[in-house]
């Protein structure tokens, strides 16, 4: 026998009976409605099994695994400077961000440290594939209730960052720039101006959009109130990032736990929080975070140091047999990489946190009794890429 | 009309009938679907086809017609295959007492305006019939979302026109033209009385409406294409929902007619006499002016607003719109005794 709190006790008989008085007021047959894999509201291949009475929700079941592609096995094939490779590719809007913390654990298992100037391009470049998925999310968002606008808005403005991610690595989407030890290249000439006045666009992109959507009547009485994440239960399911801050947690591994390699505790920046925990707080504060990326790579462009941007390495990588796990806050939460090597060329296991899992995963409760808009609305508004679900 | 024969009549109604609804879908698409709404989005829009894309409708229509009627496995057939038809009579019936001069009309009935809101619901019977036989949960949904809809929202419709009514003091569609043309305000008869002035509430409660009966956003809740794929149009392919396209910008082209025979005037401009012979030639010409007026508020709130959830949608209708419309029968009620 398990031991059960009155409390408990008291909500499974207040859930049973709401049950039987909903039953007794409509007597309506259920109706399972798969809502994907083929979906326009899922972002990829995420499926839903929605049990459906009339609008309402009676029980929701997030089913992922239509896009995994194994990556964890893969990397144990693949050389460390593959692997670069391969993890680009897991949340596909802000390629570089994944690089990051794979990079920085091996270089805490090899003992390397990157020169400064390399750690200050690589901080920019993180908060500027920060920028590109964010803003993206919030285009999307004005998809997923009916606003076909701000996705165009989004999707023009995010091209100036892009172009800059572009010019600085030769990659658009998956930049594969970031070497053990530093980076492949220093930065082209002219940059830095150019950076600044992309960085101009972008916060005239959340002017726009903090008119234009978040300010209008309809979008608000769609995302105010639905899909509200308490603190506790938020922490319980293991949310990260946007979706934990916007419940009130004031806790970001960029300032709390920024791991070796990354220069954030240089400069002035905030981190933003929201007591609600709706819809529309957590687009709020990813509006403010795009908003403080922007600072952030300002601040950062004003004070790079000279130098170069590779350290000595050997030309064959070999890791040293330990284990290291780093984690860095990226666009969609916390993503951390275990990696476990046994002295060799490629890692004998590496284990990938990814944030959208985690954010997905309280799905079922979330979606419990709510109606069907409200669904897209907070699949939107949790914001996940398939990708990173599924590896 | 000097004396034609009954079936030179009748082919002349029939054929101008087709045109009334069907010409100003295209420049409705054209305009505004595809060019207005890239602009707004920056974007360019078709450019291909034609110059500026202009003929990029015909390339759509061709490709339509070439697709495959698809069936899907458990639709009932008959009802399935009917639907858009049902849809598309609607409009047919809308534009029957619609009139565009003073002796161009294809029926001028005395109940004009009772007769245009009766058979706006046809199209209910037709969502129903396609999300019904479509054998799909998505367009289920839709169609029982379209026909709480439109039945919440054709009331507040039917309730904006009363100040209408009771200010021209007819049900008749040409008379209420006439009555626009011959009134005055409060004396000063300048420019007529069209009703939008002093029925400016009245409008306002039939634009919003009437963008509800369109199924457009942001109350476009049956076809919500982020939850509900398409809503009830979503098993139809080819030339099937190429109808129910079509039956979605005739529609909003002839409910802009009866708007602007309604509240704008309808053929008539100020300045020059209503009965004058001009506007047989003028007066369809001035409708198309007026319907694109109308229709460009329809599709610019179409591209702003994001969409209203099912219930804020049947919150809106009753306890905002319905209120204000009985509150603007009864101030037109009033003002019409006192003067």
């Amino acid at each position: 026998m398990t031991a059960i709190s009155d409390g408990e006790k008291l909500r499974h008989i207040g859930e049973q009976a709401t049950d039987a008085r909903m039953n007794i007021e409509i007597e309506t047959e259920g109706m399972t409605l798969n809502i994907g894999p083929q979906h326009p509201a899922t972002h990829g291949t995420l499926r839903i099994v929605a049990k459906l009475d009339g609008e309402q929700v009676v029980a929701a079941e997030p089913i992922m695994g239509y896009m995994h592609r194994g990556y964890e096995k893969l990397a144990e094939v693949r050389t460390y400077p593959q692997v670069t490779t391969l993890v680009n590719r897991i949340d596909w809007v802000g390629s570089f961000a994944n690089e990051t913390p794979f990079i920085l654990a091996a270089e805490k298992l090899m003992e390397i440290e990157a020169p400064p100037r390399a750690q200050y391009i690589r901080t920019i470049l993180h908060e500027m594939s920060r920028i590109a998925n964010v803003m993206l999310g919030i285009g999307d968002m004005g998809v997923q209730v009916g606003a076909v606008t701000p996705v165009f808005l989004a999707f023009r403005d995010r091209e100036y960052v892009l172009n800059q991610i572009e010019a600085a690595t030769g990659g658009r989407f998956h930049p594969n720039f970031d070497r053990i030890g530093g980076l492949k290249d220093d930065l082209p000439a002219g940059w830095i101006q150019n950076t600044k006045n992309a960085m101009e666009k972008v916060e005239e992109f959340c002017d726009t959009i903090e008119t234009l959507m978040y300010g209008n009547e309809i979008f608000q009485a769609r995302t105010r109130g639905i899909g509200i994440i308490p603190k506790d239960v938020g922490l319980a399911y293991g949310l990260s990032g946007v979706n934990i801050r916007a419940s009130g947690v004031d806790w970001d591994v960029r300032r709390d736990a920024m791991p070796q390699g990354l220069v954030y505790d240089q400069i002035d920046w905030k981190v933003w929080t929201h007591p609600d925990g709706d819809c529309y707080s957590r687009m709020w504060v990813r509006l403010q975070e795009v908003r403080e990326g922007a600072k952030i790579v300002r601040a950062l462009l004003g004070q790079i140091p000279a130098g170069p941007v590779m350290a000595k390495v050997p030309r064959i990588i070999k890791v040293p047999a330990g284990e290291a796990f780093v984690e860095t806050e990226n666009p969609l939460g916390v993503m951390g990489y275990y990696i476990v090597s046994k002295g060799d060329l490629n890692p004998f296991r590496v284990k990938i946190r990814s944030a959208s899992f985690s954010n997905i995963s309280i799905t079922p409760w979330l979606l419990k009794g709510v109606y069907v808009p409200d669904i897209i609305a907070i699949l939107g508004s949790l914001y996940f890429i398939l990708g990173d679900i599924d590896r | 009309m000097i004396g034609l024969a009954f079936w030179i009549e009748t082919t002349f109604r029939s054929a101008g009938g087709l045109a009334a609804v069907l010409l100003p879908a295209g420049p409705l698409v054209y305009l505004y679907l595809f060019k207005m709404m890239s602009f707004m989005q920056s974007r360019l829009g078709p450019m291909e086809a034609g110059p500026a894309g202009s003929m990029q409708l015909l390339a759509e229509v061709g490709k339509f017609l070439q697709k495959e009627d698809l069936f899907p496995a458990k639709a009932d057939r008959i009802v399935f295959a009917a639907a858009p038809f049902v849809v598309l009579v609607s409009s047919f019936l809308l534009v029957v007492v619609v009139p565009f001069g003073p002796d161009a009309w294809f029926v001028n009935l005395d109940t004009g305006v009772f007769f245009a809101m009766a058979v706006s619901s046809v199209s209910v019977i037709g969502i129903l019939m396609a999300g019904w036989a479509s054998a799909s949960k998505y367009s289920m949904l839709g169609g029982l979302r379209a026909a709480g809809q439109l039945i919440a929202y054709e009331l507040p419709l039917v309730l904006a026109v009363m100040g209408v009514v009771i200010q021209a003091g007819t049900l008749n569609m040409q008379d209420i033209v006439l009555a626009q043309a011959e009134g005055e305000i409060f004396g000063f008869g300048g420019i007529g009385n069209p009703f939008i002035i002093t029925q400016f509430l009245g409008f306002v409660i039939f634009m919003i409406a009437m963008q509800a009966e369109l199924t457009q956003p942001p109350f476009d809740m049956p076809v919500a294409e982020s939850e509900l794929v398409t809503g009830y149009i979503t098993e139809y392919s080819g030339m099937r929902f190429l109808l129910f396209f079509i039956g979605e910008f005739a529609t909003a082209g002839i409910f802009a007619m009866i708007a602007s025979v309604l509240f704008l005037g309808g053929w008539w401009v100020p300045g020059i006499d209503p009965d004058s012979n001009l506007f047989n030639i003028l007066g369809p010409a001035v409708m198309f002016a007026k319907v694109l007026g109308v229709t460009f508020l329809v599709f610019w709130f179409r591209i702003t607003y994001p969409r209203f959830r099912e219930d804020q949608l049947q919150k809106l209708a009753w306890k905002v719109l319905i209120p204000l419309s009985l509150l603007n029968i009864v101030i037109t009620g009033i003002l019409k005794v006192a003067f």
